[in-house]
């Protein structure tokens, strides 16, 4: 809107209207409020859609209504869908370039790499899917005659505040971990550049990813993440995005339930993340089963 | 003053009080419209000549009713009322003494967390769970429906259907669900239907006198119009219909809310033209809170709260009761309630 292009003086510009993603659809939010989104020299890039408590509510059931499929298909295949978000994101990389560049005033080339290292997590959390199982989980020696096997099983829906600062490769090193294990995810994106995380659900759309694992939520964090930590039906919640005294308050509302809590802490996005994030939203199940006879 | 003249003249008052379907008065108004009934080209005659439906004005209407923000106490007293309107429904083929025992449980107290929710209208079965479903209720108050005349789809010999019902009302049933015959319906043998609902009207009479309360099932979606509906609705009432219902659940379209506005409306033109009240029950396909508050909405708009009760209105549901309750939870907490939190039935 601020630079219009000689060149292209003749042509109407076509701005893009960003909608939340949930349920594998994208729906303005419910209620028809938007948000100003600048740079980071406070330019006006886009509206936002501002997510409302019913919106929360609303990707939460989808994100339910996922997660049978989702945790009940095989881990190859998750790890097969994952690998194919990698190579959508591939396609589309001067497009998240040109954002991450925008919204985190970085220069193209090291908003490149941040979307190149994003692709590679893709890909390295596509390889763990059918291998968590073996890390977390295996058979237990007993004093009995009993097989004792134990299994990483998804916990269920998590909600993710995603990083404020990292606004894709920190998204990506959020989402990724929660949706390989079989969980289901309602993601708020970063309340001062949720563009990337918005374009992103375009990206997930096309890539063989079932409706609602995924759902992308942006708008203010607190007024979102409070009915999510407060939701019964939250099996988990990934504060990563939520200041000091935010993540407080969340966490006293999610002990309701009993919700799995991973507390925000200082990451840097580019290292190795290592398998804390996977494990971190898992349940071992053990089975005993009796041996002989 | 003036009421004194009421009083004097209250007896000459042609139609002064509005009396319920289910009472012994009705039968002598229905007599006033005995000449309707008299054979098969009046009464194809009268319902004919019904008014027809405008069917975008009549949708029009129903989805402007349906835009009603109900919020806070208003949505409080909503939910509690659709609750207590629920004719709490299990119709499979699978369903065991034990299913039926743990709805009727259900029905008692719907929420074993929370005691002030109001126990549902009626538990509805088939008829041979209605033994069962009685034993379970014993006292508390709840009523035993059970569905008959060769549920759902109508079609057997009337022999049958009489017997299925008595069956029922011998069992203990305190209401009977009937179906209609579509395909008489259809085929325009008005007469044919009129006195098949009268027959098991009759077949509700228990031995002491009483009676069961009769629902007489439409099944709208294979009625094809809204004038169909508009005739069906009014031939019931005719015949002497406590109540009159959408659907039977089990085929591919149920109530909506534009038929259940076409019901409404007759039950309305039916208490202004002969007195005798008749009641509403949409049944199949409502499964949120949000629908059942519109239905609530339409029910006062168009009938006003006379019909605003268990007694006049109902809804023929299984899974709304959960929606009601994860509601109720919300306004009760502030939390957004789950799945996880009310019964698996």
């Amino acid at each position: 809107m601020s630079e219009k292009s000689e060149k292209h003086d003749e042509r109407l510009s076509v701005l893009k209207t960003y909608k939340l993603f949930v349920g594998g659809t994208f729906p303005r939010s419910e209620s028809g409020r938007v948000y100003e989104v600048t740079d980071s020299q406070d330019r006006w890039l886009a509206n936002a859609p501002l997510a409302s408590r019913k919106d929360a509510r609303d990707a939460v059931v989808a994100a339910r209504k996922a997660f049978g499929g989702w945790s009940g298909a095989t881990a190859y295949n998750r790890g097969q869908i994952l690998y194919r978000i990698a190579e959508m994101l591939e396609g589309r990389r001067d497009q998240f370039g040109h954002e991450v560049a925008r919204a985190e005033g970085l220069s193209r080339t090291k908003a490149t790499a941040a979307v190149e290292a994003a692709i590679d997590r893709w890909v390295w959390y596509a390889g763990w899917t059918d291998k968590i199982a073996q890390v977390a989980g295996g058979g237990n020696p007993v004093a009995g005659p009993f097989f004792n096997v134990s299994s990483p099983e998804p916990t269920g829906v998590v909600a993710v505040l995603a990083p404020q600062e990292s606004s894709f490769l920190g998204l990506v090193s959020v989402i990724a971990p929660v949706i390989a294990t079989g969980n289901t995810a309602v993601v708020v994106a970063s309340e001062t550049s949720p563009l990337p995380a918005l374009s992103l659900g375009e990206v997930l759309a096309t890539s063989d990813l079932p409706g609602g694992v995924v759902n992308v939520l942006s708008g203010r964090t607190a007024e979102i993440a409070a009915p999510l930590a407060a939701h019964q039906d939250v099996n988990a919640i990934d504060l990563t995005g939520a200041g000091e005294a935010l993540a407080k308050e969340l966490e006293i509302a999610a002990a309701d339930n009993l919700k799995r809590v991973l507390r925000p802490q200082p990451v840097d996005w580019a290292a190795d993340p290592g398998t804390g994030r996977l494990l971190a939203f898992l349940e071992t199940k053990t089975v005993w089963h009796p041996m002989g006879v | 003053m003036t009421s004194d003249y009421a009083r004097r003249y209250a007896h000459l008052v042609t139609m002064p009080t509005t009396v319920p379907a289910y009472g012994t008065e009705a039968a002598e108004r229905l007599a006033s419209m005995a000449d309707v009934t008299a054979s098969d080209s009046a009464l194809r005659r009268f319902l004919h000549g019904l008014p027809g439906v405008d069917a975008v004005g009549l949708q029009a209407r129903a989805a402007t009713l349906g835009t009603r923000s109900i919020k806070t106490t208003a949505k409080a007293y909503a939910i509690d009322l659709a609750i207590s309107m629920i004719d709490l429904t299990t119709l499979e083929g699978a369903d065991t003494p034990g299913k039926v025992r743990a709805l009727c449980a259900k029905g008692i107290n719907p929420d074993p967390t929370d005691r002030t929710v109001p126990r549902v209208a009626a538990i509805c079965v088939y008829g041979d769970m209605v033994a069962t479903a009685k034993e379970a209720l014993r006292g508390s108050g709840v009523q035993v429906a059970a569905v008959a005349t060769a549920f759902p789809s109508g079609r057997a010999a009337l022999p049958v259907k009489l017997a299925d019902t008595r069956e029922a009302v011998a069992a203990g049933a305190d209401e009977i669900d009937m179906v209609i015959d579509r395909g008489a319906f259809l085929s325009g043998r008005y007469l044919e239907v009129f006195e098949e609902i009268r027959r098991v009207k009759e077949a509700c009479l228990r031995e002491d006198g009483t009676a069961a309360h009769l629902k007489v099932i439409f099944e709208t979606g294979e009625l094809q119009t809204y004038d169909n509906v508009r005739r069906a609705s009014w031939l019931a009432m005719l015949a002497g219909a406590d109540f009159i219902k959408t659907s039977t659940g089990k085929v591919a379209v149920n109530a909506t809310p534009p038929v259940t506005l076409v019901l409404l409306e007759a039950v309305r033109d039916f208490r202004a033209a002969t007195g005798v009240q008749v009641g509403v029950k949409p049944a199949g396909g409502i499964r949120t809170s949000k629908d059942a508050i519109k239905y609530l909405v339409m029910v006062n708009e168009t009938l006003g709260e006379e019909w605003l009760s268990p007694e006049w209105f109902r809804f023929g549901a299984s899974s709304l009761l959960n929606d009601l309750l994860m509601q109720r939870q919300k306004l009760s907490t502030g939390r957004y309630s789950g799945p996880d939190y009310v019964t698996v039935d």
